[in-house]
C-alpha cells in the first residue's frame, strides 16, 4: 500500500487539523490530543503529517515521531479497512484465545500487525477489551463477536469479504 | 417531572452493549409506544449490572425482574405480558430468581446478596447520562456540604478517618495523600483521576465511569477544594468508548448545572474537569509517566520524590487518585468516616471491587467488603468454575500480582493479606483458573504483557524482564535445565529491587507466585519435559484413539509423512518425525486424534 500520502488530495484534512491545533492552550500539553485528532483524519500518522504537527504546534519532530511511536494506538502504518483485534487480555487468555489468534493467521493468511494485499483486514492482539464476560473475545471494527470457538472464523472472515 | 409506574432497565455497559443491548432497548421503546404504555413505563439505559455473563441484561421496577440473556425476540413478550398485564415472564427471568417455586427480585439473588455497594451504588440503577437521577440518588450532596459547611481541613479529617486506601492498587491513604498536597503553596494546583485502567481483565473502574460518571466529578471537585485546586484532568484509556463518551456528557451537564466552574454553590469556589486520552501504554497508569503523558510526552516514569503532591503535573502540586477511590469520596462526606469504617477489614476498611473473570461461572463485577474470603466470592458469588473442573488458582493483581492456590481460599481479602501471600490487591482483576491451565504459561504471558509495556527507561526492567521472558519460554518448550529456575529467581528478586517504578517492581510477582506455590509444575516442565496441564503445545504429544476407523485423511494431511496404518485399521503417529502441527487434528472426521 502507498505510505507516502498526497498532500494535495488532503488539504481539507489539513486544514481541519491546523484549525484544531489553534484551538489548543498550548500551555496544556498538546500533543497527544493533536496526535490523537490526527489519527482520526487520517487513518494513521503518516510522516508528513508528523511534520506538519511538529511545525504548527513548534514541537520538535524528534519528540513528535517519540510520542507517535511509544503508543500502540498510534499507527504509522495505513490500516485495512477492517481492523481485526483479538482480545489478549487475562480472562480471554485463560479461555484459550490464543487458539483463535492462530486460527485468525491461518485464515487471513497475515501475522499480528499486518494488512491483508487486499486491502481488507489489518490483525491486532489487543489489550483488554473489558466483556471479560464473553471471552474470548474478537472485534471487528466495532462489531464484538464473543464467546468464540477458532472454528466459526472463517465464517465470520468470509461474511465481511462479502460486504 | 412525569411519573412512571414501572421501569426497564437495559444495561448499557460495555459487555452488554456488546451484545447489542442497544437493540433490545430500542424494540422496547417502539413496544412500548405501540401498546401505547409509554406514559407508565419509562426504558433506560444504566451502566454494568455487574452480573455480564448472564447479558445482555434487563430489569424490570418495581418488582425487581431479572431478565437474563436478552434476546430481542423476547422484548414482545415481556411488554404484552409483564409490562401490560403485569404477568412476568418466568421463562425469560434468571434461572436462579424461581428457585424454590418462588420469584426472588434482583437483591434476593446469591451473586447480589452478599455484595455491599458503594463505589458501584448507581451502577445498573439510574441513567449515566442524566444528571437529575444521580441528584435524586444524593448526588452532589457532598459537594454542597463540602464548599457551604466544612473547611478544606475539614473535608481531609474525614477522609483522613475514614482510612480510605487508594483502590487503584497501592493502597496509600486517600487522606494522607490530600493532606501533603494541601500545605504546599502554587498558583496552580491540579486533581487527576486514574481511569487508564491497563490490567488485563479488569473493567472496575470503566464500569464505574460508565454507571456513575457523575460520582467521580464530584469527587474530584472535593479533592480539589480540600487540597485548594481549581483544575482536574481525568486520563482515561481511549479504547473505552462509552465511558468517554457519558463523561463528556457528564462533565457538559454538571458545568450547566452550576456544579462545576466558577463560584460553585456559591462558595467561590471554581473547579473545571477536562478529559485527556490515554493510547494504550500501561506504563502510564504509573503516576509520574501518567501525568508525563498528560503533557504530552512519551509516558515514561520518572524517579520520586519529588512525589507529586510537591511537583507533579507541570512542575505544579497534583493528586492523583483511582476513579474507584474517588467514587467513594462522595459517601464518606455525606455518612461520615465512622460509616465507613462500620464495614470492611480493620486496616481496609470500605468495600472493593472486583472483576471476576476467566474459569469462573458469573463472570462480572462484584463489590464486597474486604475482609470477605476468597471462597466467598469464587463459591458462592462466583458460582464456582464451569463444567465441574477443580479450580486451581485465582490470579489477583493483573500483571503485577500473583496466583493464590485452593490451600489459602478461606484468606480474608484485604490489601495486607494479599500482600503476604506474595499476591497483591492491584486494580482489582480476579481471574480464576483451573486444572487445564498451565501456571507456567499464564507466568510467561505476564512476563509478555511486562515486556511489551516496559516503558524502556530504565535497564533492570527494560532488559531484566526479557531475560525473563526467554527463560520462561524455555521452560515451556522443554529446552530449560534446573539451573534456570534458580537463575530465573534470582533475576526477578533483583529486578523487583532496582526497577524504577512499580511496573518493573512489581513485574517479577508472577513468576515469583507461580514459582512458589507450583515449583512442581515447573519441574515437571523442565525434568520431565511434561506440560501437566496440558497447555503448552511444544511439550504435547498427538496420538490416535480406538475412535479410528482407518479412513487415511490424516496421513493425507500429514505434512511429513508420520502416520502410518492400512485402510481400515488404526493408525499410528510416530512422535519422532511429528512436528506437531495439529493437521491431522483438524482433518479428523471421528474425533480420534487427542492431543497430551
Amino acid at each position: 500500500m502507498q505510505k507516502v500520502i498526497d498532500i494535495k488530495e488532503n488539504v481539507t484534512k489539513f486544514e481541519e487539523l491546523s484549525a484544531y491545533i489553534e484551538r489548543q492552550d498550548e500551555s496544556q500539553g498538546v500533543l497527544m490530543q493533536t496526535l490523537h485528532k490526527a489519527q482520526e483524519l487520517f487513518g494513521y500518522l503518516p510522516i508528513e503529517v508528523q511534520k506538519f504537527v511538529s511545525e504548527k504546534t513548534k514541537i520538535p519532530m524528534a519528540e513528535v515521531y517519540g510520542v507517535a511511536t511509544f503508543y500502540t494506538q498510534f499507527s504509522l502504518e495505513p490500516k485495512g479497512k477492517y481492523t481485526v483485534g483479538v482480545c489478549m487480555g487475562t480472562a480471554c487468555y485463560v479461555k484459550s484465545s490464543q487458539l483463535v489468534l492462530d486460527q485468525l493467521i491461518k485464515t487471513l493468511k497475515i501475522s499480528v500487525g499486518e494488512t491483508t494485499e487486499d486491502g481488507l483486514f489489518t490483525l491486532e492482539a489487543t489489550r483488554c477489551l473489558g466483556c471479560c464476560g464473553l471471552a474470548p473475545v474478537i472485534m471487528i471494527g466495532d462489531s464484538v463477536y464473543g464467546k468464540l470457538e477458532p472454528k466459526k472464523i472463517p465464517e465470520i472472515i468470509e461474511s465481511y469479504r462479502k460486504k | 417531572m412525569a411519573i412512571y409506574r414501572s421501569h426497564v432497565l437495559v444495561c448499557g455497559g460495555t459487555g452488554c452493549a456488546s451484545s447489542k443491548s442497544d437493540l433490545i432497548k430500542k424494540r422496547f421503546e417502539e413496544k412500548i409506544k405501540e401498546m401505547n404504555l409509554d406514559k407508565e413505563v419509562q426504558v433506560i439505559s444504566t451502566g454494568c449490572f455487574g452480573l455480564c455473563e448472564e447479558g445482555p441484561i434487563v430489569v424490570v421496577y418495581p418488582e425487581g425482574s431479572f431478565y437474563s440473556k436478552m434476546q430481542i425476540n423476547r422484548v414482545d413478550r415481556i411488554v404484552e405480558e409483564h409490562l401490560y398485564k403485569g404477568r412476568i415472564v418466568r421463562e425469560f427471568l434468571y434461572e436462579e430468581s424461581i428457585a424454590d417455586q418462588k420469584l426472588k427480585s434482583l437483591n434476593q439473588i446469591d451473586f447480589y446478596s452478599k455484595q455491599k455497594r458503594v463505589a458501584l451504588r448507581n451502577c445498573g440503577l439510574i441513567n449515566p447520562e442524566n444528571i437529575e437521577e444521580y441528584i435524586a440518588r444524593d448526588g452532589y450532596l457532598a459537594l454542597g456540604r463540602a464548599l457551604t459547611e466544612m473547611t478544606p481541613e475539614e473535608v481531609i479529617k474525614v477522609v483522613k478517618d475514614s482510612n480510605l486506601r487508594g483502590r487503584g492498587g497501592g493502597g496509600f491513604p486517600t487522606g494522607a495523600k490530600w493532606s501533603f498536597a494541601a500545605p504546599n503553596k502554587a498558583d496552580q494546583k491540579y486533581i487527576i483521576c486514574n481511569a487508564d485502567e491497563g490490567d488485563p481483565g479488569a473493567f472496575m473502574d470503566r464500569s464505574v465511569l460508565e454507571g456513575d460518571p457523575h460520582a467521580v466529578l464530584e469527587a474530584m471537585a472535593i479533592a480539589g477544594y480540600a487540597i485548594g485546586a481549581s483544575k482536574g484532568f481525568v486520563y482515561v484509556r481511549a479504547e473505552y468508548p462509552i465511558a468517554v463518551k457519558r463523561l463528556e456528557i457528564a462533565i457538559g451537564q454538571a458545568k450547566t448545572m452550576g456544579l462545576l466552574g466558577k463560584n460553585i454553590f456559591e462558595s467561590g469556589f471554581d473547579f473545571d474537569v477536562e478529559i485527556r486520552l490515554g493510547a494504550g501504554a500501561f506504563v502510564c497508569g504509573e503516576e509520574t509517566a501518567l501525568m508525563a503523558s498528560i503533557e504530552g510526552k512519551r509516558g515514561m516514569s520518572r524517579n520520586k520524590p519529588p512525589f507529586p503532591a510537591v511537583s507533579g503535573l507541570f512542575g505544579k502540586p497534583t493528586i492523583i487518585n483511582n476513579v474507584e477511590t474517588l467514587a467513594n469520596i462522595p459517601q464518606i462526606i455525606i455518612n461520615g468516616a465512622k460509616w465507613f469504617k462500620s464495614f470492611g477489614s480493620e486496616k481496609s476498611p470500605g468495600t472493593k471491587v472486583f472483576a471476576l473473570g476467566g474459569k469462573i461461572n458469573n463472570t462480572g463485577l462484584v463489590e464486597i467488603p474486604m475482609g470477605t474470603s476468597l471462597r466467598e466470592v469464587i463459591y458462592d458469588i462466583g458460582g464456582g468454575c464451569p463444567n465441574g473442573k477443580a479450580f486451581k488458582a485465582v490470579q489477583t493483581g493483573g500483571p503485577s500480582g500473583g496466583c493464590i492456590t485452593a490451600d489459602y481460599i478461606d484468606t480474608k481479602i484485604d490489601f495486607d493479606t494479599l500482600t503476604d501471600l506474595g499476591s497483591m490487591m492491584g486494580s482489582g482483576g480476579m481471574i480464576v483458573m483451573d486444572e487445564d491451565n498451565c501456571m507456567v504459561d499464564i507466568a510467561r504471558f505476564f512476563l509478555e504483557f511486562t515486556v511489551e509495556e516496559s516503558c524502556g527507561k530504565c535497564t533492570p526492567c527494560r532488559e531484566g524482564t526479557k531475560r525473563m521472558l526467554e527463560i520462561l519460554e524455555d521452560i515451556t518448550q522443554g529446552k530449560a535445565v534446573m539451573s534456570d529456575l534458580d537463575k530465573l529467581e534470582k533475576l526477578a528478586n533483583n529486578i523487583r529491587s532496582t526497577s524504577l517504578c512499580g511496573l518493573g517492581q512489581t513485574a517479577p510477582n508472577p513468576v515469583l507466585s507461580t514459582l512458589r506455590y507450583f515449583r512442581d509444575e515447573y519441574e515437571a516442565h523442565v525434568l520431565d519435559k511434561r506440560c501437566p496441564a496440558g497447555t503448552c503445545s511444544a511439550l504435547l504429544n498427538y496420538s490416535i484413539t480406538d475412535n479410528c476407523r482407518g479412513c487415511t485423511k490424516c496421513v493425507r494431511q500429514c505434512p511429513v509423512g508420520c502416520i502410518t496404518g492400512k485402510v481400515k485399521e488404526l493408525h499410528v503417529i510416530d512422535q519422532e518425525k511429528c512436528i506437531k502441527c495439529g493437521a491431522c487434528m483438524e482433518a479428523c472426521p471421528f474425533d480420534a486424534i487427542v492431543k497430551k
